[in-house]
């Protein structure tokens, strides 16, 4: 299914932990977290920054360099870091925990659980790695990390596609009264969502780019995939693509995307994670509960362990590439 | 508080004053009473381990712990954290003892709708700092709440923990054990009820934790070993470690030697202590041994 050779250089480095997910010609901003925070506590006292030995890898750094007396290294012991930042917000403080997404998901569920979800408390955890975004093999590729939040009360998810949703979630993390999980995008994130008439807002699905063929309800990176394959598809096929993008997976906001589904149109969700219990399975219990019938086509990852090996072959290999998106939707039309 | 830990000081049982232990008796033995009250409202309930640590809250919550009975949620408090949610039967009868919570709810314990649930949640209790069910959440917690006092300056505030022994299989404590040396929480006290016990049976044999204090001091804290039902020890122990209590220094704990269902012989003699199924007609005998027990006068003392 790889047509493009544009991004691919040869050999391709399997082992990197940290992969660019930034298709050719796409802009980027560099450490739109990081910076995010920082403008953020310049503002808000009470911010502070943890991280289990993972600063430098989630784009905590920068509020590290910035704000030293803020910032807490809890070293490799996600538990007490999110214990830790639990017990921050207790005495009146709004802690932002960084660690990679499996760690937070896999190994820390009890504590972000009862510790800061149960008593609503406002901890806000930010993990990289989330989805397939690193060839690093099922160690570090949370591939499952919605499914495993998405059963947690009071617990906001946020998914977002890029450096502009970042930016927009950081702030609004810090104003929810209650525990954020953010699918953080760190490094040179793709900046794409400034080029359409979208801004972010807590709970709501956007219609980002119109179109009459087909829809396609996406979240987080696999929203960038999606709006470069509505482009090409559309100079390329003539075939018209509306992208909705879910950058909150909890609440879900079921009217925007139950609305744009109740249609003729084909019907895809384009998820960077399992099919298993994640977007797709958000969207179709969404439209089982009003009791519509409608055939969606499930983008996502496979029910099994991911292989390791360089990111852009593992993104064709499993479907989340822009032209397999492209392939998809082309299929689905007949 | 003071800022360095260069010398320690250390309060001598034997000048404890009469007069305060006594006062802290009245209310040790008015927790327990409302211990066993609670448990006859249920028939059952981990009244063994609320009665062993009987003591120790009394110390807490009738002389030690600077708190607001009618404003628990105020800033300026202490903190005292109660990991071991199933204690809390214990926590209720000290937070009535201490005026927190009115003394007649505690027959509420467990049933329907009551704010005192048989394990301990934070929001639904006044004076409940967290919901402490899982084990092992406890101390990392008071590390986060220890850190951010410090963080905003609030320096004369502490941060109490209770533990139990069980709850030192869990890993996780150990994780915040070396976080809060790390971070020199001297504002921390973490406070370890050794009674021996745990669901599948004695800790010695599920999961030894021995030695204790060397267990502890290996992973940079002051230690204190007490026995946990010798009141003059209690607070002695409690002296010590706010005397030794800093800004920034050594976390310290108080490893508490405890006897499960201490002061009501009736339940002492029984073999499965963990979780006390007791028949109807066992309830007004073990709360007239405990009477009797109280009014034999100084029973807290007796091993000395």
């Amino acid at each position: 299914m790889s047509t493009t050779t544009a991004t691919v250089t040869t050999p391709q480095r399997s082992a990197a932990m940290i992969a660019s997910i930034a298709d050719a010609g796409v802009p980027t901003t560099s450490a739109p977290f990081g910076h995010a925070l920082n403008a953020l506590a310049a503002r808000d006292p009470r911010i502070v920054g943890l991280t289990a030995d993972l600063a430098k890898y989630t784009d905590m750094h920068l509020f590290a360099a910035e704000y030293p007396d803020r910032f807490f290294e809890m070293g490799m012991a996600e538990q007490v870091m999110i214990g830790a930042a639990a017990g921050m917000a207790a005495v009146g403080l709004v802690p932002f925990a960084s660690t990679y997404s499996v760690f937070a998901t896999r190994r820390a569920y009890d504590f972000l659980c009862l510790d800061a979800a149960e008593p609503k408390l406002n901890v806000n955890i930010v993990a990289a790695l989330p989805g397939l975004t690193t060839g690093y093999g099922p160690s570090h590729q949370a591939t499952e990390d919605v499914a495993i939040l998405r059963g947690m009360p009071d617990l906001t998810i946020f998914d977002p596609a890029d450096a502009v949703d970042v930016e927009g979630i950081v702030p609004a993390a810090a104003a929810i009264e209650g525990p954020t999980y953010t699918r953080l995008l760190r490094g040179k994130v793709p900046r794409i969502l400034d080029q359409y008439d979208y801004t972010f807002e807590v709970g709501k699905a956007k219609v980002v780019r119109p179109g009459d063929d087909a829809v396609i309800v996406s979240s987080g990176l696999m929203t960038m995939r999606a709006l470069l394959a509505a482009e090409k598809l559309s100079s390329e096929h003539k075939v018209e693509v509306s992208v909705v993008h879910c950058a909150t997976l909890k609440p879900f906001d079921e009217e925007t995307v139950v609305a744009e589904l109740d249609t003729d149109r084909a019907a895809f969700t384009a998820e960077n994670h399992t099919v298993v219990g994640g977007l797709f399975e958000t969207v179709a219990a969404a439209l089982v509960k009003r009791g519509i019938g409608k055939k969606v086509g499930a983008i996502g990852l496979p029910d099994e362990f991911i292989d390791a090996g360089a990111l852009p072959t593992l993104h064709d290999r499993y479907g989340l590439s822009t032209d397999s998106v492209v392939a998809r939707v082309l299929a689905g039309l007949h | 508080m003071t800022t360095t830990t260069a010398t320690r000081t250390t309060t001598d049982p034997a000048t404890i004053d009469p007069s305060r232990r006594a006062r802290v008796a009245e209310a040790a033995y008015q927790i327990r009473m409302g211990v066993l009250e609670q448990g006859e409202a249920q028939g059952e309930g981990y009244v063994g381990q609320a009665l062993g640590i009987a003591d120790v809250l009394a110390a807490a919550y009738c002389d030690t712990l600077r708190y607001r009975a009618e404003d628990p949620d105020w800033e300026g408090r202490d903190r005292f954290l109660l990991s071991i949610g199933h204690y809390a039967l214990a926590l209720y009868s000290a937070l009535a003892a201490g005026g927190v919570i009115p003394r007649e709810e505690l027959l509420s314990y467990a049933a329907d709708g009551s704010r005192l649930p048989m394990s301990g949640m934070a929001t639904y209790t006044p004076g409940m700092e967290i919901s402490g069910g899982s084990l092992g959440h406890g101390l990392g917690q008071a590390v986060g709440m220890a850190l951010g006092l410090r963080q905003q300056g609030r320096d004369g505030q502490l941060v109490y923990n209770l533990l139990s022994d069980g709850e030192l299989n869990e890993g996780s404590t150990w994780e915040a054990a070396m976080s809060a040396s790390h971070w020199r929480l001297g504002n921390l006290i973490a406070i370890v009820d050794l009674n021996g016990l745990q669901a599948d049976g004695r800790t010695a044999q599920i999961l030894g934790g021995e030695p204790q204090h060397e267990r502890w001091a290996a992973f940079g804290w002051s230690v204190q070993r007490i026995d946990g039902n010798d009141l003059d020890a209690v607070l002695a122990a409690f002296d010590t470690a706010i005397a030794n209590a800093t800004v920034e220094g050594q976390p310290q704990v108080i490893l508490c030697d405890t006897r499960l269902a201490r002061g009501v012989p009736i339940l002492e003699a029984k073999e499965k202590l963990h979780f006390l199924r007791v028949a109807a007609e066992e309830w007004p005998v073990a709360m007239a041994q405990l009477t009797a027990g109280y009014q034999a006068a100084d029973y807290q003392n007796e091993e000395k």
